[in-house]
C-alpha cells in the first residue's frame, strides 16, 4: 500500500509532464524549448553521476564515455531502421521501437560499464577517476575508429524521436530509481562505502560488488541519457564526448552537492542556463568564457564550501526542517 | 633496419620528455598523495614562456645550444614560480581536506589553465622559433640519427641526474624524503615541512617547464590544450613505474615513448593515445604498485 502510494505521486507528475507535452510545449519558442530540453537531459546524467561520485564516494571522470554508447547505440539502430523502413518509425509503433532503443541503449552502456568497472573499482580513489577518465579516452578513440558509425564523421539525420515528454519522463524515471535505491539496503550499503570503506568491509558488505552495481546503474541511465540527447540534437560525432562534457557532468554534481539528488537537479538545470546566458557574453566579447568561470568556480567551492550548494540535503528534508522550527 | 634505429632514438626523446613530466607528478604524489592534474598544464606554460622569451629576447637570430639554455633557464624559472603559486593558492589551503576535494580542485585548476591560456594566446596552434637547428646527422656505425632528438635525451639525463643529487645528497633532498615517509613526524622532527611542499611543487614544475621547451623545439607547434595528453600519459608512466618512485618514473617514461612510438610506427596509429590508458588499466590490474612500488597496507 504505502508503495502504491508513494508511486502515486510520481505517476501524477509523470501524467503531467504528458500533458505538459501535448499542450504547451508545440507553441513554445524553439529557443527556450531547446534549453529545457537539455537541462532534462543534463538532470539525468548529473543525478546518474551523483550515484557513484557522491553516494558511493567514488571519482568517476568518464561519464561522457557511457553517454557516448547509448548515444551511438540507439542512434545507429533508429537510423539503420528509418533507412531501410521509415513507415516503422511513425506513430505509436515509432515511440514504442524508441523507448525499447533507449533501453537496449542503455544496457549495452551498463554492459560496458560493467566490464570497465569490474576492475577499476577494485582501486581507490584518485586511480580510479584516472582509470575512468582513460576508459572514456578509450571509447571515444574507439568510435572514432570504427566506420560503421561514421568515425571522425559520426551519425548525422538521427531521427528526431526525443520528446518533451521523453526526455522529461526519463528525467523522472531516474530520479525516481536513485531515490528509491538511496532508501534501500543496496543505498546504505552504498553510503556504507563512501563514509568508510573499511568499516562497510567488516560489517559484511561486499565493496567491489557495491561499487560496480553503483557504476553499471550509473552507466545505464547514462545511456538513457545519451540516447535522448542523439534523437533530439539529431547528430553525433566522437567529438560531441570528449571529456569536456565528462567535466562538464561532474560540475553539475559538485556544484549541486555530492549526495544530494536536489542539488544535482538544481545544479544541471542552473549550469544549462547559465550557459546560455554566457553565450550572450560571447557573443560581446568574442571570447568562450564558460569553461574559465566554470573551472574558476569550482576552484572557489572546494576552497570555501566543498560540499556543494545542497550539501546532503534533499528537497523534503528542507521542508522538514521549517516544520520542526514552526513547532 | 636504419629506420629502426630512427625509431628507437625519437622514442627515448619522446620518452624522456615524458620522463620530465612523470618526474613531477611522482614527486607531488609521494609527498602528498594527490594527484597534481594541473602538472600538464605546467608543462604547457613551460613551453609558451619559452616561446614569449624567445621571441622578446630575440634568441631566434642566433640558434645555438647556449639559446637553448638561455630558454630552458627561463622557462624553468617561469615554471617554478607558476609551481609554486598554484600550490600557495589551491593547495595549500586543503591541507587536511578529504582528498577527493583536493582531487577536484586539481582537475579545477587544470581546467581553469587550460581554457584562461586560450583567452590569453588564442586557442589556435602557435609556431615556437627555431633556437636551435643543429646542422648534418650524426653517423653512429652506419645509421644515421638526427642530432636534435640526441640533445633532448641528453639534456633529460643531465636534468634527471642533477634531480637525483638533490634528493640523495643534499638537506633538502632528506627533507623531501622525511616528509614523504611520513608527514606528522617530520614536522614533530623541525622539518619546515610546508616550505618543503614548495620546494618540491617548484623542482617539479621546473621539470615540467624545460620539458615544454623541448617539446617546442622537437615538435614546433605549441598550442594551450598541448598539455593534456603528454600530463595523463606521464601520469601512466609514473603508475607504470611505481607512483612515488623516481627511478620508476623515469622507466615507465621511457618505456612508454618507445612502445608509442613503435605502435606508431609500425602498427596502429590511430590508436595512439588509447595506448597509454590501456597499459595503466594493465598495470593496475596485474600490479598496482607499478613496476618498482612496494605495496602500503591500510591500517584501521
Amino acid at each position: 500500500m504505502s508503495v502504491l502510494k508513494s508511486m502515486s505521486s510520481w505517476l501524477a507528475v509523470g501524467a503531467l509532464v504528458w500533458i505538459l507535452d501535448f499542450a504547451v510545449m508545440g507553441q513554445m519558442n524553439p529557443y527556450f524549448f531547446s534549453v529545457i530540453m537539455y537541462a532534462g537531459i543534463n538532470v539525468i546524467l548529473a543525478v546518474s553521476l551523483n550515484l557513484v561520485n557522491g553516494f558511493t564516494g567514488q571519482f568517476s571522470m568518464g561519464h561522457a564515455g557511457f553517454m557516448a554508447v547509448g548515444a551511438y547505440v540507439s542512434a545507429y539502430i533508429t537510423t539503420s531502421l528509418q533507412a531501410s523502413n521509415p513507415e516503422l518509425l511513425m506513430g505509436f509503433q515509432g515511440q514504442v521501437i524508441f523507448v525499447c532503443t533507449l533501453f537496449f541503449a542503455g544496457l549495452m552502456a551498463a554492459a560496458v560499464g560493467y566490464i570497465v568497472g569490474l576492475p577499476s573499482l577494485r582501486l581507490s580513489g584518485d586511480y580510479l577517476a584516472i582509470v575512468t577518465l582513460g576508459f572514456g579516452e578509450i571509447i571515444r578513440v574507439t568510435l572514432l575508429n570504427i566506420e560503421a558509425v561514421g568515425g571522425a564523421r559520426g551519425i548525422p539525420g538521427v531521427p528526431p524521436l526525443s520528446s518533451f515528454g521523453w526526455v522529461y519522463s526519463f528525467m523522472l524515471f531516474t530520479i525516481f530509481i536513485v531515490w528509491r535505491i538511496l532508501h534501500s539496503a543496496h543505498g546504505r550499503a552504498f553510503l556504507s562505502v563512501r563514509e568508510d570503506e573499511i568499516a562497510a568491509q567488516s560489517m559484511g558488505v561486499n565493496t567491489t560488488a557495491t561499487k560496480v552495481k553503483a557504476f553499471v546503474l550509473a552507466s545505464f541511465l547514462a545511456g538513457v541519457g545519451g540516447g535522448l540527447f542523439a534523437h533530439y540534437l539529431q547528430f553525433i560525432n566522437p567529438t560531441t564526448f570528449d571529456l569536456n562534457r565528462s567535466f562538464e557532468i561532474i560540475i553539475m554534481v559538485v556544484m549541486g552537492g555530492m549526495g544530494s539528488i536536489t542539488g544535482s537537479v538544481f545544479a544541471a538545470a542552473f549550469l544549462t542556463v547559465l550557459r546560455e546566458a554566457l553565450r550572450d557574453l560571447q557573443t560581446v566579447t568574442h571570447v568562450d568564457l564558460r569553461m574559465v568561470i566554470y573551472s574558476l568556480f569550482l576552484i572557489i567551492l572546494m576552497l570555501t564550501r566543498p560540499s556543494g550548494v545542497f550539501g546532503n540535503m534533499e528537497l523534503p528534508d528542507l521542508f522538514k526542517r521549517k516544520k520542526r522550527q514552526e513547532v | 633496419m636504419i629506420e629502426f634505429f630512427q625509431h628507437i632514438v625519437n622514442g627515448l626523446s619522446l620518452g624522456s620528455i615524458y620522463a620530465l613530466i612523470a618526474l613531477g607528478y611522482t614527486m607531488v604524489f609521494g609527498i602528498l598523495q594527490l594527484i597534481n592534474f594541473a602538472h600538464g598544464e605546467v608543462f604547457m606554460l613551460g613551453a609558451f614562456i619559452g616561446m614569449y622569451s624567445t621571441q622578446w629576447l630575440k634568441l631566434y637570430e642566433n640558434p645555438s645550444l647556449s639559446s637553448l639554455f638561455i630558454c630552458l633557464a627561463i622557462a624553468m624559472v617561469g615554471c617554478a614560480i607558476v609551481g609554486f603559486t598554484i600550490e600557495r593558492l589551491a593547495y595549500k589551503p586543503l591541507r587536511g581536506a578529504p582528498r577527493i576535494n583536493v582531487l577536484i580542485t586539481a582537475v579545477g585548476v587544470s581546467l581553469f589553465l587550460q581554457f584562461s591560456g586560450q583567452l590569453i594566446f588564442g586557442s589556435d596552434p602557435k609556431f615556437f622559433p627555431t633556437i636551435y637547428s643543429p646542422e648534418g646527422m650524426w653517423n653512429i656505425g652506419g645509421v644515421t640519427l638526427s642530432p636534435l632528438h640526441g640533445v633532448v635525451f641528453g639534456i633529460s639525463i643531465v636534468l634527471m641526474l642533477i634531480l637525483q643529487y638533490i634528493i640523495f645528497n643534499t638537506r633538502l633532498g632528506r627533507a623531501m624524503r622525511a616528509v614523504s615517509y611520513n608527514h606528522d613526524l617530520a614536522s614533530l622532527m623541525g622539518i619546515p615541512t610546508d616550505r618543503v611542499i614548495s620546494y618540491t611543487f617548484m623542482l617539479g614544475s621546473a621539470l615540467a617547464g624545460a620539458a615544454g621547451v623541448m617539446v617546442g623545439v622537437i615538435y614546433p607547434k605549441i598550442d594551450p590544450i598541448m598539455g593534456v595528453m603528454p600530463g595523463l600519459k606521464a601520469f601512466v608512466a609514473a603508475v607504470f613505474g611505481g607512483i612515488g618512485n623516481i627511478t620508476g618514473a623515469v622507466v615507465g617514461a621511457l618505456t612508454l615513448g618507445l612502445s608509442e612510438e613503435f605502435l606508431v610506427a609500425y602498427w596502429a596509429p590511430t590508436f595512439r593515445d588509447a595506448l597509454a590508458f590501456a597499459l595503466l588499466i594493465l598495470v593496475l590490474l596485474f600490479k598496482p604498485t607499478g613496476l618498482f612500488g612496494s605495496a602500503r597496507r591500510e591500517k584501521v
